[in-house]
């Protein structure tokens, strides 16, 4: 019989709906903290009980991401791979990677100095997005609208101990309902699709950020874009973001990789978490 | 099920079905504990890590 793991480092509403399914479901499920795990060069899959199938759950993105890439190297199925996580976990990585595929996305110009990334702005036009590529909950997006501010902006990212705010993702201001689309995806289907509406006096959607969900439907086209997007970038478990351009119709701007879906949960009839563990059976048994 | 805090002694309120792993914060106070284990009535806690800059997706 298939065991599933899901590896946590804290455990919010997905990974007790993730296990608590599991169990329901008659299928045997641990719950397991990542911060406890040492893994050497010599370990060898056996010294872990770790099921034959792991859920990667970490809301630490690094703390995931290379946990993944030590469980991979002992032999464990991992969801997701690590490879997908390192797309995922990297707006100009996952932004490179959905244009190389022809999914339509916002333009975005990337510049790696001060002054390029100020180039950049110009020709772009105000307003734009400037977004860390690193980073989630949309912590340090920025809406730009004058130069003024996009000067002070690009001067407070010069200053920051971090090598990665030096690199500058400029993205146009999509032209869109004050909403957003999120798509789950579980392997070859979506499995709920939610609009998000942004909180008051705010315009970024992120349910973390008071965002509100309300069902959405699946279309054709949102299922066959959503579905491209999350095979361009690997596949597996994946919410994919679309937002909803007035001139170019649906475009993607960012695949999650550990998707949260209580928002999504909250207002769908689909049972995500039980199509997540069906999903990771399917590949234990592959 | 109640459990003290850690930092100012207040009683903070633990929900039945919570599992090692899950935040529960001082009503008092303001801090967030990490359940560290949970049998029957006992349950431990430690200091949660703060929120880091990589967390969430």
């Amino acid at each position: 019989m298939v065991e599933i793991c899901v590896l946590y480092d804290k455990v919010r509403f997905e990974e007790k709906a993730l296990y608590d399914k599991a169990l329901k479901m008659g299928i045997k499920a641990q719950i397991i903290d990542a911060k406890a795990i040492t893994i050497s060069t010599d370990s060898k899959k056996k010294d872990f009980l770790l099921g034959d199938v792991i859920l990667q759950r970490s809301v630490s993105h690094y703390r995931g991401l290379y946990l993944t890439a030590c469980l991979e190297f002992l032999g464990f199925s991992v969801i997701n791979k690590f490879k997908v996580g390192e797309i995922c976990g990297n707006k100009l990585v996952t932004s490179l990677v959905l244009a190389k595929h022809k999914i339509k996305t916002p333009k975005t110009t990337f510049a790696f100095s001060a002054e390029s990334a100020m180039e950049a702005i110009g020709k772009t036009g105000f307003p734009l997005v400037l977004k860390p590529i690193v980073g989630s909950w949309g912590r340090g997006v920025f809406p730009l609208r004058d130069e003024e501010v996009a000067n002070m902006i690009v001067e407070m990212r010069e200053e920051n101990d971090s090598p990665l705010a030096r690199i500058y993702y400029v993205q146009e201001m999509v032209k869109r309902p004050p909403r957003d689309l999120r798509c789950i995806v579980v392997g070859d289907r979506v499995v709920a699709a939610i609009y998000r509406y942004s909180a008051e006096n705010e315009w970024r959607t992120n349910v973390a950020r008071g965002g509100k969900a309300e069902p959405a439907p699946i279309t054709a086209e949102l299922e066959e874009i959503a579905l491209k997007a999350a095979k361009a970038v690997g596949g597996g478990i994946l919410g994919v973001d679309l937002m909803e351009d007035s001139e170019k119709g649906l475009v993607v701007h960012e695949v999650n990789n550990t998707v949260e879906f209580r928002g999504a949960a909250s207002v769908s009839n689909a049972d995500i978490a039980g199509a997540m563990v069906e999903y990771a059976i399917s590949v234990a048994k592959r | 099920m109640k459990v003290e805090c850690q930092e100012c002694g207040a009683e903070i309120p633990v929900p039945e079905d919570a599992v090692a792993g899950e935040i529960v914060t001082c009503p008092d106070c303001g801090g967030d504990f990490e359940i560290a284990s949970k049998t029957g009535d006992k349950v431990s806690l430690k200091p949660a890590e703060t929120v880091g800059e990589d967390w969430g997706q």
